[in-house]
């Protein structure tokens, strides 16, 4: 999976938990609770969805990991390589 | 101590056959019900009435994906009543307004939903929703309220049974007579349609109804009635202090006269008539009302065989000298609406007060002679001499009785 594809994944899944949103122009770079309407609890819908989906565990202290779209796809990228 | 009187200033609901009171009201005088069959989990095809107002209406997608059936349902009423009463949510004094959301159950259907979705998981809790708390906890419809119009008073749900209908609009009457609040947002909702374990249980009980013609169910006090049909729905009515809504020049729809709640203490799930009848004679007292002065009594029954013959004799001998009083039943239409059946039978009523027809009982071709009740409407509405005051009653498992009197206003 590239990097790109990683983030196509978690906004496919923020497409589900924030339907009202427009995702259409996210900035990989600022934070996704600066450019959406997503708080605390829909970032706990983000880390049930990748387990639920792609068996993707992110621990609590890795939350952080998830602020912006490059920082997913940094850290979830090779999670997702090493599943296969 | 004078207590202020207090009024109905705005409705707003939803039921199988109508989304507002103008729509539920023609569908009751033209027999209009509204049953379909759905799909419930492990169980197959089952009767019930849905609801299918515009969630989106007061609404985002993502509340309605955090949030539950009960409070949308809330939302829908609270804000459609609202609108009704000619208020915006902006304008109300957020502190002073209160929400009272009488409630059968509530967490069945999200922990239902909960179960499920771990069992596709090998039962794994970590795969258990973080919204399960949130939506299970009992105050989750009207807490969900408040979220929505801002409010910051006292919200919360009133639970009892299939009686909270009318509990909810008796504790909003109550906080508004003790100020605690000066406007109230009550009533009662229900999403029981979404549980397997209310249909599971009422079958098992021998009291789920079944019919080839899903609108021809639920025939209270019919001969061939054979149970519930459970439906999920909403009413929820503003209530103001009687100076209060004169100042705005409010539209009154009726005064809360009277009201009474007691308990059977005698059975599980089998009513008690004399228990009953001493809740409507209760709520006439407080009312300084006779059994004459009102003009129709909506029943509660739920057309199952036991429970109506009960209602039926403790109607009887309450409204035994009564020819004035017509006798009427909701359910033949929308089914058991569970805690918002209350509110919304009164809402189906209320516009008897304009017009002076009353809905008839519909589905009800072989009259139980035991259900054989002077006054009962029976399937085409009745043009009454006049209708002056509404009766309400509902009831409950575990012997929960209540009986609201509603009256035309006048000063």
């Amino acid at each position: 999976m590239t990097k790109d594809e990683c983030k196509q994944v978690v906004l496919d899944i923020i497409a589900e938990i924030a339907p009202d949103e427009d995702l259409s122009d996210v900035k990989g770079e600022i934070a996704l609770r600066e450019q959406l309407d997503l708080d605390s609890m829909d970032f706990l819908d983000i880390v049930m969805e990748l387990r639920k989906q792609h068996s993707i565990e992110v621990p609590e202290a890795d939350y952080g990991q998830l602020a912006s779209l490059d920082s997913c796809s940094e850290y979830l990228t090779p999670k997702f390589n090493a599943l296969v | 101590m004078a207590l202020s009187r207090v009024v109905i200033t705005g409705v707003g609901l939803t039921s199988p056959n109508g989304n507002t009171l103008a729509e539920f009201r023609q569908s009751l005088l033209e027999g209009q019900g509204g049953i379909s069959r759905i799909d419930m989990r492990y169980m197959g095809q089952v009767l019930a009435g849905v609801c299918d107002f515009e969630a989106t209406k007061y609404q985002k997608r993502k509340e309605l994906r955090v949030g539950t059936r009960a409070g949308s349902i809330s939302i829908y009423c609270a804000r459609e009543a609202l609108a009704d009463a000619g208020i915006e949510a902006d304008q109300l004094d957020s502190k002073r307004t209160g929400i009272y959301v009488g409630t059968t159950e509530h967490g069945n259907v999200e922990t239902e939903n909960e179960v499920y979705n771990i069992s596709q998981f090998d039962y794994d809790t970590k795969f258990w929703s973080h919204h399960h708390n949130p939506r299970t906890v009992s105050n989750n419809p009207a807490g969900e309220v408040s979220l929505n119009l801002k409010v910051h008073g006292p919200a919360y749900t009133i639970g009892a049974a299939c009686a909270a209908g009318n509990l909810g609009l008796i504790q909003g009457m109550q906080m508004l007579q003790l100020g605690e609040v000066d406007f109230a947002i009550a009533g009662g909702v229900s999403e029981s349609i979404r549980t397997f374990g209310i249909f599971a249980g009422f079958k098992s009980q021998g009291a789920l109804a079944e019919h080839e013609d899903p609108n021809k169910a639920s025939r209270p006090f019919d001969t061939g009635r054979n149970g519930i049909v459970v439906s999920e729905g909403g009413a929820l009515y503003t209530l103001e202090r009687l100076e209060d809504a004169q100042a705005r020049g409010a539209k009154i729809y009726g005064e809360i006269v009277g009201y009474k709640i007691n308990s059977d203490a005698t059975d599980y799930v089998l009513p008690n008539p004399e228990r009953q009848a001493e809740c409507m004679r209760g709520a006439l007292q407080k009312a300084g009302m006779q059994p004459n002065d009102i003009h129709i009594v909506s029943t509660h029954a739920t057309a199952t065989p036991m429970g109506d013959i009960q209602e039926c004799e403790a109607v009887r001998e309450v409204f035994k000298d009564c020819p004035d009083t017509h006798v009427n039943n909701t359910k033949g239409y929308i089914g058991h609406a569970m805690g918002a059946a209350g509110a919304l039978e009164l809402a189906g009523n209320l516009p008897s007060f304009e017009d002076g027809l009353v809905h008839p009982t519909i589905n009800l071709d072989d009259l139980d002679p035991k259900c054989d009740l002077p006054g009962l409407v029976i399937n085409k509405p009745k043009q009454a001499k006049r209708v002056d005051a509404i009766l309400n009653n509902s009831f409950g498992m575990l012997g929960i009785n209540s009986a609201l009197i509603i009256k035309r206003f006048s000063n």
